[in-house]
């Protein structure tokens, strides 16, 4: 029942605020909203270990196909939510002090997004899974639409074109493995996917792994993203960064290895030399960008790489370490576009040839940029560390070769991302940047929690870790 | 069956209406007067199953659903015409007329048990249509759609005579249940009956513009006026796949494994010829057009998983298909009605530009009939498309769920030009459309219908 509530709480002041128009009651509903969610969400925190049935919700949906409307929270789902809950209201404080025309209306958005969110991670149903991954995609797909700029169109139709072509081979999926089970409870299809034909598994597993490859994206399947990161608006940006595209890892860890085994057994290989291959190139040709959303956007594709590959190693470590990482990167994907944000409204520039020198004026932005981007790095004591450790640890047990190979994306990071500090924070001031001010409260509400949970979550790992242990050995199990 | 006989005499009563003066404003109220009692004496079957003229016609609640869908679709439809036809040259009252008459060709070709009746519902349906689309007397696509209608349409409506002729022929009756003997004759004695089913299901096929039956479509789509198009993507539609479904799901289920073959080599074409020719249209309604024969592609699909299931999900797919069909023609009559290209309302995409600036409502509407259409989820068409999937690889048929899914995705191209353009910003500044109480309330309705069959499907399942 409590999940329900910090799913339908999201959802029912979002669509208030796409209707509403004033922007002072926007502003003051999306801080209340906010919180309440915190609360609530600290709240099922405290009951989460006494009670589990209380954050349980199952109604029948479509009663003759056995479908249900059933949320529940594990420890992954819980990591996950809480995610979703902190990071969204993150971008929400970042946003509604943003200029952008129609406040309320975008807030709302982001609000509905984020009920679609909770959706996807704590569906225990395998067509609700589906209903909500796929509706997360529309308010994005509107935003990104209503505030982006020239030729912002073509770019979200190549998104949706891509995206929705991967998750209609997920519904196909779905549907076999229903038609085998005749209900679509996930912990029930599991059970039926474990006893089919490993011929059929194979199949079942690219008709998921399609989907979540190109929402996470993977390696080939990633060329919707630079365009869509960059031309999109921050918000719809930090959204698809930060939270959606941990849908695709989600799936992977949720969907994929418990529901198609073998296959996974049997092609994980595969998939992970690509996803390897995907952190390389991203960080490659993050080295060479001079636009600093782009940048940032393929630092991001290259981290999912990295996640992808490690929990598909299925190693106890490989999966907590895409849980952990899913979580630091949300923070440092959320925060880097912010930041990126900051400057292009401070500079009126996204170009790394122009700016120079922010250090000198602004330098509350220039110690929490760092922060944030040590964190990116995966510097000892920031959460990225532990995150990058266990992964690469889990791709090096894998096979050593290619752990050698993933471990130099640590020093590309530090590259792409230390070059981005010094061409943007040092050197000598340029035109661009010669009247700027320092960041203010509004700025430093964002900046200083998003710093904070990445230094605590970096020296306190375990209290994050706890809550995946326990789904991190089932799927060793599988293995 | 009450329906069809209130609305028989409320067509001719409407004539009269316009005997005097053929602009009376009382022709509309009346429409959709006579539509309302047509919907209210629908239901008073219900729970009453019969059939009635020596068993030519069979009433049970599933035909009343149909039925009611097809009133329905009338009623949105005539609300949406006001202001259509205001030109010296219109007459309204012989428009609203026919349409009457057609919908009473559909409800019967929706119930039908006797094969001669699904002819003559079938021959009420289209000559009505023929009319309807030439009643633009000045355009001259308009002319062309409609000779071009009449000629290929009677054309298929021989084929569909001839092959009840040889149905007739190797049963000795015109009950459609009446094959059953044969079922388990050697083949030689049954080569009539095979060729009868053949010739029927391609005339009915070619009503519903299923590929390779297909070609007039297009045209046909595009010059008719916006609302008989919409009639025919929605009122036909529903009437002959309907029709389909009785014929050969309720009548010749015992042929399964002959019909379905041809029924899939159709789909595929559909979907193929459909999908991919539409990504390459300009103007909406071709595209809807192309949009429609993939549709009937996807409705197919839904005969080929026979099973109890079938009608309940037949029905929920052409109630999705016709709530998405009326709000996105809906929303193109009011936003085309203003402007002009060549001395016509502009039907091209880009009459649609900048529409979220203009109407953000309108645009809304828009937006969610084509996610239905396209089956995006939270609306309708994500079930139906979630329904027929599950049929079709019910029976095994893997190839044809491979083929829908990657043409499903093509499809989001073309659906989305519509909303990528209402997202554009417009060239010259335009004024909002003018859109009237009724209408809003019809766009509103089939729009938030689309929604609320999409989040809850559960409700809607129970009722068929």
């Amino acid at each position: 029942m409590l999940t329900l509530i910090l799913f339908l709480l999201p959802l029912i002041s979002g669509i208030f605020l796409v209707w509403n128009k004033s922007a002072g009651l926007a502003k003051t509903t999306t801080v209340l909203v906010s919180l309440a969610q915190l609360a609530l969400f600290i709240y099922i925190g405290s009951v989460f270990y006494k009670d589990a049935a209380a954050l349980e919700f199952s109604r029948s949906w479509l009663s003759d196909f056995k479908v249900s409307f059933h949320l529940g929270l594990d420890g992954l789902s819980f990591l996950m939510t809480g995610l979703t809950v902190v990071i969204s209201g993150l971008i929400l404080l970042a946003t509604k002090d943003l200029n952008y025309g129609n406040i309320s209306r975008l807030l709302g958005l982001i609000l509905i997004t984020e009920a679609a969110l909770i959706g996807v991670f704590a569906a225990k149903d395998g067509f609700l899974f589906y209903f909500f991954f796929e509706l997360a995609l529309v308010p994005v797909y509107l935003m990104a639409n209503l505030w982006g700029g020239e030729g912002i169109s073509k770019i979200t139709l190549k998104m949706f074109i891509y995206t929705v072509f991967g998750s209609l081979f997920m519904l196909v999926t779905f549907v076999v493995l229903y038609l085998f089970a005749q209900t679509s409870e996930l912990s029930e299809l599991a059970k039926v996917s474990a006893i089919l034909k490993p011929g059929l598994n194979n199949l079942l597993f690219w008709g998921f792994l399609i989907a979540f490859a190109i929402k996470s994206p993977l390696f080939p399947f990633h060329g919707w993203l630079p365009d869509a990161y960059s031309k999109s608006p921050t918000p719809a940006t930090m959204l698809l960064s930060g939270l959606l595209s941990k849908m695709g890892i989600y799936g992977i860890l949720r969907i994929l290895v418990p529901l198609a085994p073998a296959g996974t057994a049997h092609f994980s290989g595969l998939v992970i030399y690509f996803a390897i291959v995907g952190l390389i190139y991203g960080s490659i040709i993050a080295i060479q960008q001079f636009h600093i959303k782009r940048l940032i956007a393929y630092s991001s594709f290259a981290h999912m790489g990295l996640m992808g590959a490690a929990a598909l190693t299925l190693s106890a470590s490989g999966v907590q370490g895409a849980a952990f990482q899913m979580v630091a990167h949300g923070f440092s994907a959320v925060g880097l576009f912010y930041v990126a944000k900051i400057i292009y409204d401070k500079t009126g520039s996204r170009s790394l040839a122009d700016l120079g020198g922010m250090s000198q004026k602004a330098p509350k932005l220039a110690v929490l940029f760092l922060v944030i981007l040590l964190g990116s790095v995966g510097l000892p004591l920031t959460n990225g560390f532990v995150g990058e450790f266990l992964m690469l640890r889990a791709v090096f047990d894998f096979q050593h070769i290619l752990g050698i190979v993933a471990v130099s994306s640590i020093i590309l990071g530090a590259v792409y991302l230390l070059r981005l500090y010094q061409k943007t924070m040092f050197g000598p001031v340029t035109s661009f940047t010669e009247n700027i001010e320092d960041i203010g409260t509004k700025e430093l509400v964002v900046l200083v929690p998003i710093a904070l949970v990445i230094i605590i979550t970096g020296v306190f790992p375990n209290c994050l870790l706890e809550l995946s242990s326990g789904f991190a050995d089932t799927l060793s199990l599988i293995k | 069956m009450y329906p069809i006989i209130a609305l028989s005499f409320t067509g001719l009563l409407t004539l009269f209406l316009g005997l005097d003066n053929p602009k009376s404003k009382l022709i509309l109220p009346g429409t959709v007067l006579f539509l309302l009692v047509g919907l209210a004496s629908n239901f008073a079957d219900w729970n009453a199953p019969g059939t009635y003229f020596n068993n030519m016609i069979e009433v049970n609640n599933p035909t009343i659903i149909v039925g009611a869908v097809i009133l329905l679709s009338a009623l949105f439809l005539v609300v949406l015409s006001a202001g259509q036809f205001e030109d010296e040259n219109a007459h309204p009252a012989e428009y609203y007329a026919l349409m009457q008459f057609s919908v009473v060709g559909a409800l019967i070709m929706a119930s039908f048990n006797n094969l001669l009746m699904l002819f003559l519902g079938l021959e009420i349906l289209s000559i009505a249509l023929y009319v309807l689309t030439g009643s633009d007397k000045r355009n001259l696509r308009g002319n062309e759609a409609s000779l071009k209608y009449f000629l290929m349409g009677s054309f298929a409506t021989g084929i569909l005579l001839f092959g009840v002729a040889m149905i007739y022929g190797a049963t000795g009756s015109f009950e459609i249940g009446a094959g059953a003997s044969l079922a388990h004759a050697p083949l030689p004695s049954k080569v009539f009956f095979y060729v009868g089913i053949v010739f029927t299901l391609i005339g009915l096929l070619f009503k519903i513009s299923g590929a390779p039956f297909h070609f007039w479509t297009a045209d046909v789509y595009q010059g008719a006026p916006t609302i008989f198009t919409a009639f025919m993507a929605t009122i036909v539609k529903t009437a002959v796949i309907f029709s389909l479904y009785r014929l050969l799901v309720t009548g010749f289920a015992y042929e399964y494994e002959f019909w379905v073959k041809i029924i899939l080599v159709v789909i595929a074409l559909s979907l193929v010829i459909g999908n991919i020719t539409a990504v390459v249209q300009d103007n909406f309604k071709r595209i809807l057009a192309f949009s429609s024969i993939s549709q009937a592609g996807f409705m197919l699909m839904a005969l080929t998983g026979i099973s109890e299931r079938t009608f309940a999900n037949l029905a929920y797919y052409s109630s999705s298909y016709v709530l998405a069909t009326i709000s996105a023609l809906g929303v193109l009559i009011v936003v085309s009605r203003n402007t002009l290209k060549d001395g016509r309302p502009n039907e091209n995409i880009e009459v649609f530009n900048g529409l979220f600036k203009r109407n953000p409502d309108l645009a809304v509407v828009l937006f969610i009939a084509m996610l239905s259409l396209s089956g995006i989820p939270l609306t309708s068409g994500f079930w139906s498309k979630f329904f027929v999937f599950t049929d079709t690889i019910g029976k095994g048929y893997l190839w044809v769920l491979i083929l829908a899914v990657v043409m499903s995705a093509i499809s989001l191209y073309y659906y989305l030009k519509p909303v990528v353009a209402a997202f554009r910003s417009p060239e010259a500044e335009q004024p909002a459309a003018e859109v009237s109480a009724l209408q809003k309330l019809v766009l509103y309705g089939t729009a938030l219908l689309t929604v609320i069959l999409g989040v809850v499907p559960g409700v809607f399942r129970a009722l068929f």
